[in-house]
Protein backbone atom coordinates (compact mmCIF):
# COMPACT_ATOMS: atom_id res chain seq x y z
CA UNK A 1 0.00 0.00 0.00
CA UNK A 2 1.38 3.38 -0.97
CA UNK A 3 1.00 6.41 1.24
CA UNK A 4 1.96 10.06 1.39
CA UNK A 5 3.92 10.44 4.59
CA UNK A 6 4.93 14.07 4.42
CA UNK A 7 5.10 17.26 2.41
CA UNK A 8 7.89 19.74 1.84
CA UNK A 9 7.63 23.25 0.47
CA UNK A 10 10.62 25.20 -0.73
CA UNK A 11 11.59 28.00 -3.06
CA UNK A 12 13.50 27.00 -6.20
CA UNK A 13 15.63 30.06 -6.97
CA UNK A 14 18.09 29.34 -9.83
CA UNK A 15 20.89 31.30 -8.10
CA UNK A 16 20.76 28.73 -5.26
CA UNK A 17 21.58 26.01 -7.80
CA UNK A 18 24.42 28.11 -9.16
CA UNK A 19 25.77 28.67 -5.62
CA UNK A 20 25.84 24.88 -5.05
CA UNK A 21 27.34 24.07 -8.45
CA UNK A 22 30.05 26.73 -8.08
CA UNK A 23 30.81 25.69 -4.46
CA UNK A 24 29.82 29.01 -2.92
CA UNK A 25 27.64 27.61 -0.15
CA UNK A 26 30.07 28.71 2.56
CA UNK A 27 30.30 32.29 1.37
CA UNK A 28 28.79 34.83 3.81
CA UNK A 29 25.94 35.66 1.40
CA UNK A 30 24.82 32.05 1.07
CA UNK A 31 25.81 30.43 4.36
CA UNK A 32 22.69 31.37 6.40
CA UNK A 33 20.46 29.99 3.64
CA UNK A 34 22.15 26.60 3.41
CA UNK A 35 22.40 26.36 7.19
CA UNK A 36 18.61 26.65 7.27
CA UNK A 37 18.30 23.50 5.17
CA UNK A 38 20.67 21.34 7.25
CA UNK A 39 17.90 20.00 9.55
CA UNK A 40 15.79 19.26 6.45
CA UNK A 41 18.55 17.24 4.81
CA UNK A 42 18.82 15.19 7.97
CA UNK A 43 15.04 14.79 8.12
CA UNK A 44 14.86 13.61 4.52
CA UNK A 45 17.75 11.17 4.96
CA UNK A 46 15.92 9.66 7.95
CA UNK A 47 12.51 9.70 6.28
CA UNK A 48 13.83 7.76 3.25
CA UNK A 49 11.01 8.20 0.77
CA UNK A 50 10.85 5.82 -2.20
CA UNK A 51 9.32 8.48 -4.38
CA UNK A 52 8.98 12.25 -4.38
CA UNK A 53 6.13 13.86 -6.29
CA UNK A 54 7.66 17.23 -7.14
CA UNK A 55 5.27 20.06 -7.98
CA UNK A 56 7.07 22.86 -9.81
CA UNK A 57 6.83 25.09 -12.81
CA UNK A 58 8.82 24.74 -15.97
CA UNK A 59 10.55 28.03 -16.82
CA UNK A 60 10.33 27.93 -20.61
CA UNK A 61 12.64 24.90 -20.72
CA UNK A 62 10.60 21.79 -21.56
CA UNK A 63 7.55 23.76 -22.63
CA UNK A 64 7.44 26.97 -24.63
CA UNK A 65 4.52 29.07 -25.84
CA UNK A 66 3.81 26.34 -28.41
CA UNK A 67 2.00 24.20 -25.85
CA UNK A 68 0.99 25.41 -22.38
CA UNK A 69 -0.40 22.61 -20.23
CA UNK A 70 -2.00 23.70 -16.95
CA UNK A 71 -1.05 20.44 -15.19
CA UNK A 72 1.46 18.04 -16.75
CA UNK A 73 2.58 14.82 -15.08
CA UNK A 74 5.95 13.26 -15.93
CA UNK A 75 5.39 9.55 -16.60
CA UNK A 76 8.76 8.75 -18.20
CA UNK A 77 11.51 6.38 -16.95
CA UNK A 78 13.88 9.32 -16.64
CA UNK A 79 14.13 13.06 -17.10
CA UNK A 80 17.33 14.67 -18.44
CA UNK A 81 18.58 17.99 -17.06
CA UNK A 82 17.70 21.01 -19.24
CA UNK A 83 20.21 23.50 -20.67
CA UNK A 84 18.70 26.82 -19.57
CA UNK A 85 21.12 28.96 -21.52
CA UNK A 86 24.29 28.35 -19.53
CA UNK A 87 24.62 24.55 -19.92
CA UNK A 88 22.78 21.86 -17.92
CA UNK A 89 23.36 21.83 -14.14
CA UNK A 90 25.94 19.16 -13.21
CA UNK A 91 23.45 17.05 -11.25
CA UNK A 92 22.36 13.41 -11.68
CA UNK A 93 19.69 12.51 -14.20
CA UNK A 94 16.25 12.30 -12.57
CA UNK A 95 14.74 8.79 -12.48
CA UNK A 96 10.98 8.52 -12.69
CA UNK A 97 8.46 6.02 -11.34
CA UNK A 98 6.28 5.28 -14.40
CA UNK A 99 4.15 2.68 -12.59
CA UNK A 100 2.99 5.10 -9.93
CA UNK A 101 2.97 8.10 -12.28
CA UNK A 102 0.66 6.42 -14.78
CA UNK A 103 -1.55 5.29 -11.93
CA UNK A 104 -1.80 8.87 -10.66
CA UNK A 105 -2.50 10.16 -14.17
CA UNK A 106 -5.34 7.70 -14.70
CA UNK A 107 -6.80 8.17 -11.24
CA UNK A 108 -6.75 11.99 -11.35
CA UNK A 109 -8.25 12.09 -14.86
CA UNK A 110 -11.11 9.86 -13.73
CA UNK A 111 -11.39 12.21 -10.77
CA UNK A 112 -12.05 15.00 -13.34
CA UNK A 113 -8.58 16.60 -13.43
CA UNK A 114 -7.63 16.83 -17.10
CA UNK A 115 -3.99 15.88 -16.64
CA UNK A 116 -1.50 16.16 -19.49
CA UNK A 117 0.68 13.02 -19.68
CA UNK A 118 4.32 13.68 -20.50
CA UNK A 119 6.58 10.88 -21.75
CA UNK A 120 9.55 13.02 -22.72
CA UNK A 121 10.64 16.04 -20.74
CA UNK A 122 13.78 17.81 -19.62
CA UNK A 123 13.65 19.25 -16.11
CA UNK A 124 15.01 22.67 -15.15
CA UNK A 125 16.04 24.48 -11.95
CA UNK A 126 12.43 24.46 -10.75
CA UNK A 127 12.82 20.73 -10.11
CA UNK A 128 16.56 20.31 -9.52
CA UNK A 129 17.14 23.15 -7.02
CA UNK A 130 14.71 21.69 -4.44
CA UNK A 131 16.42 18.28 -4.86
CA UNK A 132 19.85 19.87 -4.32
CA UNK A 133 18.64 21.80 -1.27
CA UNK A 134 17.27 18.67 0.40
CA UNK A 135 19.83 16.10 -0.80
CA UNK A 136 23.08 18.01 -1.32
CA UNK A 137 25.30 16.69 -4.10
CA UNK A 138 24.80 12.89 -4.29
CA UNK A 139 26.01 10.78 -7.25
CA UNK A 140 22.44 9.60 -7.71
CA UNK A 141 19.22 11.04 -6.30
CA UNK A 142 18.21 8.80 -3.36
CA UNK A 143 14.61 8.35 -4.57
CA UNK A 144 12.53 8.34 -7.72
CA UNK A 145 10.83 11.53 -8.77
CA UNK A 146 7.46 12.15 -10.41
CA UNK A 147 7.51 15.69 -11.83
CA UNK A 148 4.23 17.60 -11.84
CA UNK A 149 4.47 20.82 -13.85
CA UNK A 150 1.99 23.60 -13.18
CA UNK A 151 1.61 26.56 -15.51
CA UNK A 152 2.22 29.75 -13.54
CA UNK A 153 3.73 31.81 -16.38
CA UNK A 154 0.85 32.32 -18.80
CA UNK A 155 -2.07 34.05 -17.11
CA UNK A 156 -4.30 32.57 -15.80
CA UNK A 157 -2.64 29.80 -13.81
CA UNK A 158 -4.92 27.35 -12.01
CA UNK A 159 -6.62 28.79 -8.93
CA UNK A 160 -5.37 28.10 -5.42
CA UNK A 161 -8.52 26.09 -4.78
CA UNK A 162 -8.03 23.95 -7.89
CA UNK A 163 -4.44 23.22 -6.86
CA UNK A 164 -5.57 22.20 -3.38
CA UNK A 165 -8.24 19.89 -4.80
CA UNK A 166 -5.65 18.35 -7.13
CA UNK A 167 -3.52 17.58 -4.10
CA UNK A 168 -6.44 15.73 -2.57
CA UNK A 169 -6.96 13.77 -5.79
CA UNK A 170 -3.26 12.88 -5.84
CA UNK A 171 -3.47 11.56 -2.30
CA UNK A 172 -6.48 9.44 -3.23
CA UNK A 173 -4.55 8.13 -6.24
CA UNK A 174 -1.47 7.24 -4.20
CA UNK A 175 -3.52 5.50 -1.54
CA UNK A 176 -5.24 3.34 -4.17
CA UNK A 177 -1.95 2.15 -5.70
CA UNK A 178 -1.44 -1.60 -5.22
CA UNK A 179 2.29 -1.56 -4.48
CA UNK A 180 4.23 -0.32 -1.47
CA UNK A 181 5.62 3.19 -1.70
CA UNK A 182 6.60 5.80 0.85
CA UNK A 183 5.82 9.07 -0.88
CA UNK A 184 6.82 12.63 -0.01
CA UNK A 185 5.27 15.48 -1.99
CA UNK A 186 7.14 18.74 -2.66
CA UNK A 187 5.37 22.02 -3.43
CA UNK A 188 7.93 24.48 -4.78
CA UNK A 189 8.32 28.12 -5.83
CA UNK A 190 7.66 31.38 -4.01
CA UNK A 191 7.66 33.06 -1.64
CA UNK A 192 7.24 36.77 -2.36
CA UNK A 193 9.29 37.89 -5.34
CA UNK A 194 9.03 39.87 -8.52
CA UNK A 195 11.59 39.55 -11.30
CA UNK A 196 10.11 41.88 -13.90
CA UNK A 197 9.65 45.56 -14.69
CA UNK A 198 9.95 48.58 -12.41
CA UNK A 199 8.57 46.83 -9.29
CA UNK A 200 11.21 44.06 -9.43
CA UNK A 201 12.71 43.23 -6.06
CA UNK A 202 9.41 43.28 -4.17
CA UNK A 203 9.46 41.32 -0.92
CA UNK A 204 6.55 41.13 1.53
CA UNK A 205 7.66 39.53 4.80
CA UNK A 206 4.32 40.12 6.55
CA UNK A 207 2.43 38.41 3.76
CA UNK A 208 4.87 35.50 3.73
CA UNK A 209 4.68 35.04 7.50
CA UNK A 210 0.89 34.99 7.40
CA UNK A 211 0.93 32.60 4.45
CA UNK A 212 3.23 30.20 6.32
CA UNK A 213 1.02 30.31 9.43
CA UNK A 214 -2.15 29.66 7.46
CA UNK A 215 -0.45 27.06 5.30
CA UNK A 216 0.27 25.00 8.38
CA UNK A 217 -2.85 25.64 10.44
CA UNK A 218 -5.69 26.74 8.15
CA UNK A 219 -5.01 25.75 4.53
CA UNK A 220 -8.69 26.00 3.59
CA UNK A 221 -8.44 29.76 4.12
CA UNK A 222 -5.61 29.94 1.59
CA UNK A 223 -7.68 28.19 -1.06
CA UNK A 224 -9.72 31.42 -1.27
CA UNK A 225 -6.76 33.63 -2.12
CA UNK A 226 -7.06 35.23 -5.58
CA UNK A 227 -4.42 35.62 -8.28
CA UNK A 228 -4.83 39.37 -7.92
CA UNK A 229 -3.99 39.32 -4.23
CA UNK A 230 -1.00 37.04 -4.83
CA UNK A 231 0.45 39.29 -7.56
CA UNK A 232 -0.22 42.55 -5.72
CA UNK A 233 1.00 41.37 -2.31
CA UNK A 234 3.64 38.74 -3.17
CA UNK A 235 4.84 39.98 -6.57
CA UNK A 236 4.25 38.79 -10.11
CA UNK A 237 6.33 35.66 -9.54
CA UNK A 238 4.95 35.16 -6.03
CA UNK A 239 1.97 33.66 -7.83
CA UNK A 240 4.03 30.43 -7.78
CA UNK A 241 2.65 29.96 -4.27
CA UNK A 242 -0.44 28.30 -5.76
CA UNK A 243 1.82 25.27 -6.30
CA UNK A 244 2.31 24.92 -2.55
CA UNK A 245 -1.44 24.28 -2.29
CA UNK A 246 -1.11 21.08 -4.36
CA UNK A 247 1.26 19.75 -1.70
CA UNK A 248 -1.02 20.95 1.10
CA UNK A 249 -4.09 19.27 -0.37
CA UNK A 250 -2.27 15.93 -0.32
CA UNK A 251 -1.81 16.12 3.46
CA UNK A 252 -4.12 15.95 6.48
CA UNK A 253 -5.82 19.23 7.37
CA UNK A 254 -4.15 18.88 10.78
CA UNK A 255 -0.76 17.73 9.49
CA UNK A 256 2.06 18.28 11.94
CA UNK A 257 4.51 21.08 11.25
CA UNK A 258 7.99 19.68 11.91
CA UNK A 259 10.15 22.44 10.45
CA UNK A 260 9.97 25.98 9.14
CA UNK A 261 12.63 28.28 7.67
CA UNK A 262 12.43 31.73 6.08
CA UNK A 263 15.24 33.79 4.62
CA UNK A 264 15.59 37.03 2.65
CA UNK A 265 17.14 37.33 0.13
CA UNK A 266 18.28 34.69 -2.30
CA UNK A 267 18.97 36.82 -5.32
CA UNK A 268 15.56 38.52 -5.84
CA UNK A 269 13.50 36.15 -3.74
CA UNK A 270 12.18 35.49 -0.24
CA UNK A 271 12.94 31.85 0.49
CA UNK A 272 10.28 29.94 2.40
CA UNK A 273 10.52 26.32 3.48
CA UNK A 274 8.29 24.07 5.57
CA UNK A 275 7.99 20.37 6.37
CA UNK A 276 4.66 18.86 7.36
CA UNK A 277 4.01 15.24 8.32
CA UNK A 278 0.78 13.35 7.93
CA UNK A 279 -0.60 11.97 11.18
CA UNK A 280 -2.17 8.88 9.70
CA UNK B 1 -14.87 27.26 -6.51
CA UNK B 2 -17.73 28.53 -8.58
CA UNK B 3 -16.74 32.14 -7.96
CA UNK B 4 -15.51 32.84 -11.41
CA UNK B 5 -14.67 36.48 -11.81
CA UNK B 6 -15.16 38.45 -14.99
CA UNK B 7 -11.90 38.37 -16.97
CA UNK B 8 -12.14 41.99 -18.12
CA UNK B 9 -12.75 43.31 -14.58
CA UNK B 10 -9.86 41.30 -13.24
CA UNK B 11 -7.52 42.52 -15.94
CA UNK B 12 -8.36 46.11 -15.09
CA UNK B 13 -7.52 45.45 -11.43
CA UNK B 14 -4.20 43.89 -12.46
CA UNK B 15 -3.38 46.91 -14.58
CA UNK B 16 -3.57 49.05 -11.43
CA UNK B 17 -0.54 47.26 -9.92
CA UNK B 18 2.38 49.59 -10.66
CA UNK B 19 5.55 48.50 -12.45
CA UNK B 20 4.08 45.08 -13.24
CA UNK B 21 2.99 43.54 -16.54
CA UNK B 22 0.64 40.58 -16.39
CA UNK B 23 1.56 38.01 -19.05
CA UNK B 24 -2.00 37.60 -20.27
CA UNK B 25 -3.49 36.46 -23.58
CA UNK B 26 -2.97 39.84 -25.22
CA UNK B 27 0.71 40.06 -24.34
CA UNK B 28 1.32 36.39 -25.08
CA UNK B 29 -0.07 36.78 -28.60
CA UNK B 30 1.84 40.02 -29.19
CA UNK B 31 5.10 38.55 -27.96
CA UNK B 32 4.91 35.05 -29.41
CA UNK B 33 7.79 35.37 -31.90
CA UNK B 34 9.91 37.51 -29.56
CA UNK B 35 9.61 34.87 -26.86
CA UNK B 36 10.25 32.02 -29.29
CA UNK B 37 13.42 33.81 -30.41
CA UNK B 38 14.56 33.91 -26.76
CA UNK B 39 13.67 30.24 -26.39
CA UNK B 40 15.86 29.37 -29.39
CA UNK B 41 18.90 30.62 -27.44
CA UNK B 42 18.75 27.53 -25.25
CA UNK B 43 20.69 25.75 -28.01
CA UNK B 44 24.43 26.47 -28.12
CA UNK B 45 24.55 26.57 -31.93
CA UNK B 46 21.78 29.18 -32.02
CA UNK B 47 23.57 31.30 -29.43
CA UNK B 48 26.64 31.24 -31.68
CA UNK B 49 24.67 32.15 -34.79
CA UNK B 50 22.96 35.00 -32.93
CA UNK B 51 26.25 36.36 -31.63
CA UNK B 52 27.86 36.14 -35.05
CA UNK B 53 25.20 38.37 -36.67
CA UNK B 54 22.32 39.45 -34.43
CA UNK B 55 20.28 41.20 -37.14
CA UNK B 56 20.54 38.30 -39.55
CA UNK B 57 19.59 35.78 -36.87
CA UNK B 58 16.53 37.85 -35.91
CA UNK B 59 15.33 37.62 -39.53
CA UNK B 60 14.35 34.04 -38.72
CA UNK B 61 11.55 35.34 -36.48
CA UNK B 62 8.70 37.46 -37.88
CA UNK B 63 8.83 40.25 -35.29
CA UNK B 64 7.85 43.90 -35.48
CA UNK B 65 10.53 46.56 -35.97
CA UNK B 66 9.95 47.73 -32.40
CA UNK B 67 10.52 44.24 -31.07
CA UNK B 68 13.73 43.85 -33.11
CA UNK B 69 14.97 47.20 -31.87
CA UNK B 70 14.20 46.36 -28.24
CA UNK B 71 16.24 43.15 -28.57
CA UNK B 72 19.18 44.75 -30.39
CA UNK B 73 19.19 47.63 -27.84
CA UNK B 74 18.80 45.17 -24.93
CA UNK B 75 15.93 47.35 -23.72
CA UNK B 76 14.58 44.84 -21.18
CA UNK B 77 11.52 46.90 -20.21
CA UNK B 78 10.57 47.51 -23.86
CA UNK B 79 10.81 43.77 -24.56
CA UNK B 80 8.26 43.13 -21.79
CA UNK B 81 5.98 45.95 -22.96
CA UNK B 82 6.05 44.40 -26.45
CA UNK B 83 4.90 41.00 -25.19
CA UNK B 84 8.09 39.48 -23.85
CA UNK B 85 7.93 37.35 -20.75
CA UNK B 86 10.67 37.55 -18.14
CA UNK B 87 11.40 33.80 -18.20
CA UNK B 88 12.02 34.07 -21.93
CA UNK B 89 13.93 37.37 -21.96
CA UNK B 90 16.10 36.00 -19.16
CA UNK B 91 17.43 33.46 -21.68
CA UNK B 92 18.72 36.34 -23.81
CA UNK B 93 20.19 37.81 -20.62
CA UNK B 94 21.86 34.48 -19.77
CA UNK B 95 23.40 34.25 -23.23
CA UNK B 96 24.78 37.78 -22.62
CA UNK B 97 26.22 36.57 -19.30
CA UNK B 98 23.70 38.50 -17.19
CA UNK B 99 21.77 37.12 -14.21
CA UNK B 100 18.17 37.72 -13.17
CA UNK B 101 19.45 40.20 -10.62
CA UNK B 102 21.47 42.06 -13.26
CA UNK B 103 18.46 42.66 -15.50
CA UNK B 104 16.18 43.34 -12.52
CA UNK B 105 18.47 46.21 -11.54
CA UNK B 106 18.41 47.55 -15.11
CA UNK B 107 14.60 47.29 -15.37
CA UNK B 108 14.12 49.22 -12.14
CA UNK B 109 16.47 51.98 -13.26
CA UNK B 110 18.85 51.21 -10.42
CA UNK B 111 22.58 50.59 -10.36
CA UNK B 112 23.70 47.01 -9.71
CA UNK B 113 25.16 48.09 -6.39
CA UNK B 114 22.05 49.92 -5.18
CA UNK B 115 19.76 47.10 -6.26
CA UNK B 116 21.88 44.46 -4.49
CA UNK B 117 21.91 46.67 -1.41
CA UNK B 118 18.11 47.01 -1.51
CA UNK B 119 17.70 43.21 -1.73
CA UNK B 120 20.22 42.59 1.06
CA UNK B 121 18.27 44.95 3.32
CA UNK B 122 14.98 43.13 2.80
CA UNK B 123 13.88 44.04 -0.73
CA UNK B 124 11.39 46.55 -2.09
CA UNK B 125 8.60 47.05 0.46
CA UNK B 126 5.01 46.47 -0.61
CA UNK B 127 3.81 49.67 1.10
CA UNK B 128 3.53 52.39 -1.53
CA UNK B 129 3.82 49.79 -4.30
CA UNK B 130 0.33 48.30 -4.46
CA UNK B 131 -1.48 50.77 -6.72
CA UNK B 132 -0.59 53.12 -9.54
CA UNK B 133 -2.27 55.84 -7.47
CA UNK B 134 0.73 55.54 -5.13
CA UNK B 135 3.17 56.04 -7.99
CA UNK B 136 1.91 59.40 -9.26
CA UNK B 137 5.42 60.86 -9.15
CA UNK B 138 6.70 58.02 -11.34
CA UNK B 139 4.10 58.21 -14.09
Amino acid sequence: MARIIAGVTTSHVPAIGAAIDLHKTNEPYWKPLFKGYEPSKKWLAETKPDVVILVYNDHASAFSLEIIPTFALGCAEEFPIADEGWGPRPVPIVKGDPDLAWHIAQSTILDEFDMTIVNKMEVDHGLTVPLSLLCGEPKEWPFKVIPLCVNVIQYPPPTAHRCYMLGRAIRKAVESFDQDRRVVIFGTGGMSHQLQSARAGLINKEFDARFLDQFAADPEALTRITHLELVREAGSEGIELVMWLVMRGALDADAKEVYRFYHVPASNTAVGHMILENRR
Amino acid sequence: MGEQENIADIQEAFEDIPGTLLFDAKRSRMGYHLNMFCMSLMKAENRQAFKADEGKYLDRFPMTQDQRKAILDRDWNAMLRLGGNIYYTSKLAASDGLTFQNIAAIMTGSTQEDYAKMMASGGRPVGGNRSKSEWTDRG
